[in-house]
């Protein structure tokens, strides 16, 4: 599943991520690899960007970027 | 970058963004501090001074990273500081709440070989987390000394000053622990560095500064500074450069994906082996007290209205409640003004240049020193509380829009207040680019000062519909602003916008010291160039409506109205004559001099009669167009100023006025002959 898919209130782990080389480095350096679980905490009032928490900090990405990360969701 | 005094020490501070680095900073500069930017870039920089035992020492705040790459301005500026500066100690302040990913900065500052000490900040907040960390363990393991603080509430600064005097007298323990990247890795790693080491252009151009390891592992890493720099120095055949292309070739066949990600797992795996053995968790998922916050203050239906009445708020107290020492300014300035006027009355041009030029081109910007006081004050602690990074998240879906990012909103909506702040505030932006454009469409957003403007032309012409005709130049403002913007991003500024990807920090309660000291370095940077490059324009002004001597200031036969007179047939197409090109051209030093500039023209009197005299020489669509023609033509002399002095450069300060003019024109010229199309006069 693509992150940028994702309600508020889902949750899972990343799987791999498809973004621009210097976002893509960006995002690992701000603690976003490959196994970093994450929880979907909202999305702003006009439908994006949306906001994650993930590592005990909150971080915030436009549905744009965050539909180039794969993620894995646990099955109901 | 500013030499290194041989007598003094130079310490630096590095961080990630929020770890609480500027508050560390406070507490040991105190208010000996010195706001500059950067060489060269837009950066801010901050130096000051603080003492460790009798040891004084220069700290240096360098900008807040997640790491050292070379995709971003501020992270190469911390490398380029660290190394070529070589400071005598680098403070790393850690957030002991989300040790994880600073310490992933702090593998890369040892990697850099400078003595290191951490400042383990917030761990009161990391303890009502239920987070728990062996200090001396931790010390123990990344080799170097680490001192809790928690610097909201100033606890633990005498101890990490005895540390840094310690370090400065070469007693304190640095064990120069490295990261391992793994066998496979470290091989390549070996090899590059071998052949690093051995050619002898690279030693001498690099050597002094980075380490052949460093230099490496940051070659595996793509790094396009340090290829760029090989580049220059050994051309693109360097044996280096070939063995690099073997390297990454063999270890892509190991690995499968590429080593820049290899490397930062890497880093993160040291990082989960020391966070495994020295900080203990005892709670999960833990739903702090800034989440809940967020859950009203980011609410899908909560949030606009929230942000609005935030917005609101700051309006109404910088322009409501500032007009209340603004008028005590302006009266000081009026009684200074005929203090100086009743005593100093010969020779006569002494009289005229103090009074005219000087008080009055700088006591007009002088008035505007309480707003941006009181703008500063708001913008510090909505940065301080976290809620600007909340604002930016809300309003990011419109700015993207437009090209811009989230955090543009606010100094565009400040832009109505006065240009001078706003262009302040767009330090808050990290993209150069979004940057530029929120700066170079900022005078678009019609500020207070083009409304006595307004309040005159329309009393005049549009007695009946004042507000609508007023709204309108507001809007105006606001689509041309938009146009521009896009425009601008589309040719002047073109690439992929700036990604948001944006940390939310947790709420925090802003520090009285912290807000002080951050409105007080902006507002005074605005005081000092009141007393520079104003008051040199405001004599330059004053001059051309002084001389030629004897005539009468400001008049038809003086440099300005000549001025006037030749510019006439290029405004003649907009239909207006050479006052309202004199008007203007007094007008560039603030806006609303526009005004008197016309009260003094048309011989002076009540408003009433300067109504009466103003119909005589305007039609109410060229009244129209000349409003127009004001909000549009270039920012004034204030603005101009802070442009130069926050893109760094006269040239975009230039581009400013040059293009404002460009457009105030096509515009004004398409209304006025739109006009007369419909019969308008």
């Amino acid at each position: 599943m693509r992150l940028g898919d994702l309600e508020p209130g889902a949750t899972g782990t990343i799987e791999k991520m498809e973004c621009r080389r210097q976002l893509r480095r960006r995002l690992m350096d701000m603690g976003v690899v490959c196994g970093t679980s994450f929880s979907v905490e909202r999305v702003a009032p006009l439908g994006d960007p949306m906001e994650l928490k993930l590592n005990g900090f909150n971080l915030s990405l436009r549905k744009e970027e965050a539909g180039d990360i794969w993620v894995e969701v646990p099955c109901e | 970058m500013a030499a290194k005094d041989k007598d003094r020490f130079v310490v630096a501070l590095a961080g990630n963004p929020n770890a609480g680095k500027t508050t560390v900073f406070n507490n040991l500069t105190g208010g000996r501090q010195h706001v500059g930017n950067w060489p060269g870039v837009t950066v801010e920089k901050k130096e000051g001074t603080s003492k460790g035992g009798s040891l004084e020492f220069a700290l240096v705040d360098l900008p807040g990273t997640y790491s050292l790459t070379a995709y971003s301005l501020e992270e190469v500026i911390v490398r380029d500081f660290i190394a070529g500066n070589k400071p005598d100690a680098v403070v790393n302040v850690v957030d002991a709440s989300n040790v994880e990913r600073n310490l992933y900065l702090t593998t890369q500052l040892l990697e850099l070989g400078v003595p290191l000490i951490v400042a383990l900040n917030m761990m009161d907040v990391a303890e009502t987390r239920g987070v728990k960390i062996d200090v001396e363990l931790l010390s123990e393991l990344l080799g170097v000394p680490v001192v809790p603080v928690v610097a909201l509430r100033n606890r633990g600064m005498d101890e990490l000053t005895e540390t840094i005097a310690m370090a400065l007298r070469g007693e304190a323990k640095f064990r120069g622990i490295q990261v391992l990247y793994g066998r496979e890795v470290e091989e390549e790693i070996a090899k590059l560095e071998e052949a690093i080491a051995s050619d002898e252009a690279l030693e001498k151009a690099f050597l002094g500064k980075y380490s052949a390891r460093w230099l490496a592992v940051k070659l595996l890493e793509e790094d396009e500074r340090v290829e760029e720099d090989i580049d220059r120095v050994e051309g693109p055949d360097a044996p280096v450069m070939k063995r690099l292309e073997e390297s990454r070739r063999h270890l892509f066949t190991i690995f499968g994906e590429d080593i820049e990600t290899v490397i930062v797992d890497n880093r993160y795996g040291f990082v989960a082996g020391i966070v495994r053995e020295a900080v203990q968790r005892q709670r999960e998922g833990y739903a702090s007290r800034s989440d809940r916050i967020d859950n009203i203050l980011t609410n899908r239906i909560l949030g606009f209205p929230i942000f609005a009445f935030f917005m609101w708020l700051m309006f109404f107290l910088t322009f409501y409640l500032g007009k209340f020492p603004m008028r005590w300014i302006e009266a000081l300035v009026k009684g200074f003004s005929n203090l100086v006027s009743t005593n100093i009355t010969s020779p006569v041009w002494l009289h005229s240049l103090l009074v005219n030029g000087v008080i009055g081109g700088v006591g007009s910007v002088l008035i505007f020193l309480p707003q941006i006081f009181i703008i500063f004050i708001c913008i510090s602690i909505l940065e301080d509380t976290g809620y600007m990074a909340r604002a930016a998240f809300i309003m990011d879906r419109i700015m993207h829009w437009l090209g811009l990012h989230g955090k543009s909103f606010i100094p565009l909506v400040m832009g109505f207040g006065c240009n001078v702040p706003a262009v302040m505030a767009t330090r808050t932006l990290e993209s150069e680019k979004d940057r530029m454009i929120t700066i170079l469409v900022n005078p678009l957003m019609s500020c207070t000062a083009r409304l006595p403007v307004y309040a005159l032309f329309t009393a005049a012409f549009f007695a009946a519909n004042q507000g609508t005709i007023t709204f309108s130049l507001y809007l105006m403002g606001i689509i041309l602003a938009i146009a521009m913007a896009k425009l601008f991003r589309k040719t002047l500024f073109r690439g992929e916008s700036e990604p948001f990807v944006m940390e939310l920090p947790p709420y925090r309660w802003p520090t009285a010291k912290g807000t002080v000291i951050h409105m007080w370095e902006r507002g005074s940077l605005f005081l000092r160039k009141a007393g520079t490059v104003i008051l040199a324009g405001s004599v330059i002004i004053w001059l051309l409506a002084y001389l030629p001597w004897g005539v009468a200031y400001g008049s038809s036969a003086s440099i300005a109205g000549k001025i006037g007179h030749f510019f006439e047939p290029l405004v003649k197409p907009l239909g207006f004559d050479w006052r309202a090109v004199v008007a203007l051209l007094f007008g560039f030093v603030a806006k609303e001099i526009v005004v008197s500039t016309f009260g003094a023209l048309l011989g002076g009197g009540t408003r009433a009669t300067i109504s009466t005299k103003l119909q005589a020489i305007f039609t109410p669509l060229t009244a129209y167009t000349f409003m127009a023609f004001t909000l549009l033509y270039t920012p004034c002399l204030a603005t101009v100023a802070v442009i130069r002095k926050e893109t760094g450069s006269w040239k975009w300060a230039a581009f400013a006025v040059g293009y404002s003019l460009v457009l105030a024109w096509l515009v004004a010229f398409f209304i006025y002959r739109v006009g007369l199309l419909f019969g308008g006069k």
